[in-house]
């Protein structure tokens, strides 16, 4: 039996009239790293607070580590980093954190150790002893980084964890987030950087007005290889029945004039450079590579934006199972 | 209900307001007020024994004197732990602290009963420390120490706790300025529905009464007070009043004859707790 950390299924939540959560089906395998994306407006803290019981649902069922949503035994093994917070601004970063592993229910005699593991994971030695209400917003998001990572939880739920770090504090994270994984925790990213959820994610799901639109692995999602070129002399190469590409791939030109394979097979990327040249085209720059999450991202959004509401999401990009 | 997590909460409470200094503000001009109150007394008592003032009625002037002093204090009091109690739960709602402490293993409930905990036990033990002072520089400069001290700061302790519980209870769904507005309105109706009711006795309106005795019933504050009052009041105070101006003295709100019946007292246990209980469902009830 596969362990999940989280499940739902049709979860919804609705305020008065306002639907914020339609319908919301995951599933999140213990120890993987998941990406919850979607525009702003799209439901996912909404969702996060239901996992964690702040708020109930106005319908569907999920379960949380085998647990149902709120269970106080659930709550004991996750560690969560809230997107828009402060810590009491008066108790130093070590107090922050010594009140949250006595939450926690951690036993006293380790809780010194755990909170000397954490704040050196996050590198806030040296600014433990000083008040929280001086601390810059990128500071606090260590902190409560450090906070969420307290005691090894079995599922780590982090809103936005990097919206207030420079690159430096950005890539620190993800080692984090990677450590973590090691140490068995399932994560829950909940991100707009999508560059970072690439970089670390293991199965992402899109979220838009409020259900999910496109759920899998990155693999799945991002599955085809493409191939970009910028290649001059050779007005033929965008014609596909003419292009001495067509047999690599369907061709296209993308809006800055490359020219663009997709699918296309890896292995056959030098053949088709050398078939450019032989057919007397000058290549100027070659970028190999899929597409991007970012590309399948605004993609899936705007195609839903515009089509209506009613409409199912596309069968190629519908939650897989 | 975890009384490992209810204590966790109540000391972070008190660690609260010791950082944040309002007490030591509050501890020092109760002080600097005791200090002027020692100095006041001690210049009328110097002043009337020079004039060969009867010494009953020098003590007598004392007692009401202390008497209009503890008023000052309950309200100051009163007024403290609803600006205390209001933003307690209130604040960490829209600061989101609130959110990061409940992801935890901890019920609302252990949230609002530490909290109401941490701060019945600043306000109580302030009352108590203030209150114990000032009846001791009285005491000291005039020779006059009120009948049953004990008696006069339980109640003023109890009054101050149900305002906090009042004020908690109201922040658990309403912001924190709201919360403390709200319940300064209700204390200050209690205490005019307390002179309603007596003057209402002595010009016979009965349903004027009983329309006092009603808000005094729901906000048991001011019955509280009047428990104050009878444990600095003289007993020759009370016996002086036993005769024909018994029914106006009755009608003075600085006055109280006979101590609030125990039913009354066991009533407003009984309403902190309700009020406590009402907060948690409130607040249980609430979207974060």
């Amino acid at each position: 039996m596969t362990d999940l950390a989280i499940e739902t299924r049709g979860l919804r939540k609705q305020y008065g009239a306002t639907v914020a959560l339609e319908a919301l089906d995951i599933r999140v395998e213990a120890g993987e790293v998941f990406g919850f994306l979607g525009p702003n407006g799209a439901g996912k803290t909404t969702a996060v607070k239901l996992l964690l019981g702040l708020t109930r649902p106005s319908g569907g069922e999920g379960s949380v580590l085998g647990r149902p949503l709120g269970d106080l035994g659930a709550r004991r093994r996750i560690g969560y980093l809230p997107e828009l917070f402060r810590y009491q601004a008066w108790l130093t970063a070590r107090e922050v954190l010594d009140l949250h592993a006595s939450l926690a229910g951690l036993p006293s005699n380790r809780r010194r150790a755990e909170v000397d593991r954490v704040l050196a994971l996050v590198g806030l030695v040296g600014r433990d002893r000083d008040r929280t209400g001086g601390f810059s917003k990128g500071m606090q998001q260590r902190l409560g980084l450090a906070a969420a990572l307290l005691g090894d939880p079995a599922l780590v739920i982090l809103d936005e964890p990097t919206s207030a770090l420079d690159p430096v504090g950005r890539e620190d994270v993800r080692a984090i987030i990677r450590d973590a994984r090691e140490r068995g925790s399932a994560v829950l990213l909940n991100s707009h950087l999508l560059g970072e959820v690439e970089r670390l994610c293991d199965h992402v799901a899109i979220v838009n007005k409020g259900r999910v639109v496109a759920a899998g692995s990155l693999a799945q999602l991002l599955g085809e290889q493409a191939v970009r070129l910028h290649v001059t002399g050779l007005a033929s190469a965008a014609d596909p029945s003419t292009s001495p590409l067509a047999s690599f791939g369907p061709v296209s030109v993308d809006d800055e004039g490359w020219l663009v394979v997709r699918p296309v097979d890896p292995e056959r990327i030098p053949d088709l450079v050398a078939a450019v040249v032989a057919a007397g085209g000058r290549v100027h720059a070659v970028d190999p590579g899929r597409r991007s999450l970012e590309d399948l991202f605004l993609g899936l959004v705007r195609d839903d934006n515009a089509d209506n509401a009613t409409e199912p999401a596309d069968d190629a990009t519908a939650p897989a199972a | 209900m975890s009384p490992r997590l209810v204590l966790v909460i109540a000391s972070l409470t008190l660690r609260e307001i010791a950082r944040r200094r309002i007490l030591w503000v509050l501890l020092g001009l109760s002080i600097a007020s005791v200090v002027l109150v020692g100095w006041g007394v001690d210049r009328l008592v110097t002043f009337a024994r020079a004039e060969d003032v009867d010494e009953l009625q020098v003590r007598i002037g004392v007692s009401q004197v202390l008497i209009l002093i503890a008023f000052m204090f309950s309200f100051v009091l009163a007024m403290s732990a609803a600006f205390l109690a209001a933003p307690a739960i209130a604040s960490d709602v829209e600061t989101g602290t609130v959110s990061a402490m409940l992801a935890r293993p901890l019920r609302r409930a252990e949230l609002v009963v530490g909290r109401w905990l941490g701060l019945a036990l600043i306000v109580a033990g302030y009352a108590a420390l203030s209150g114990l002072l000032a009846i001791a520089v009285v005491g000291l400069v005039s020779g006059h120490t009120p009948p049953s001290p004990g008696v006069a700061i339980a109640f003023l302790a109890f009054q101050s706790v149900a305002v906090l519980t009042l004020a908690l209870a109201l922040g658990t769904r309403l912001p924190s300025i709201a919360a403390g507005a709200i319940t300064v309105v209700l204390f200050g109706l209690g205490w005019f529905a307390g002179v309603l009711s007596s003057v209402a006795v002595v010009f016979g309106a009965a349903p004027l009464g009983a329309l006092g005795d009603t808000v005094r019933i729901l906000i048991p504050t001011d019955g509280l007070w009047r428990g104050v009052i009878y444990g600095l009041e003289p007993p020759l105070v009370i016996l002086a009043t036993a005769g024909r101006n018994a029914q106006a003295m009755r009608a003075n709100p600085f006055f109280a004859g006979e101590p609030p019946p125990a039913a009354f007292v066991a009533w407003s246990a009984a309403w902190v707790l309700l009020v406590l209980l009402a907060g948690i469902a409130m607040f249980r009830r609430r979207e974060l």
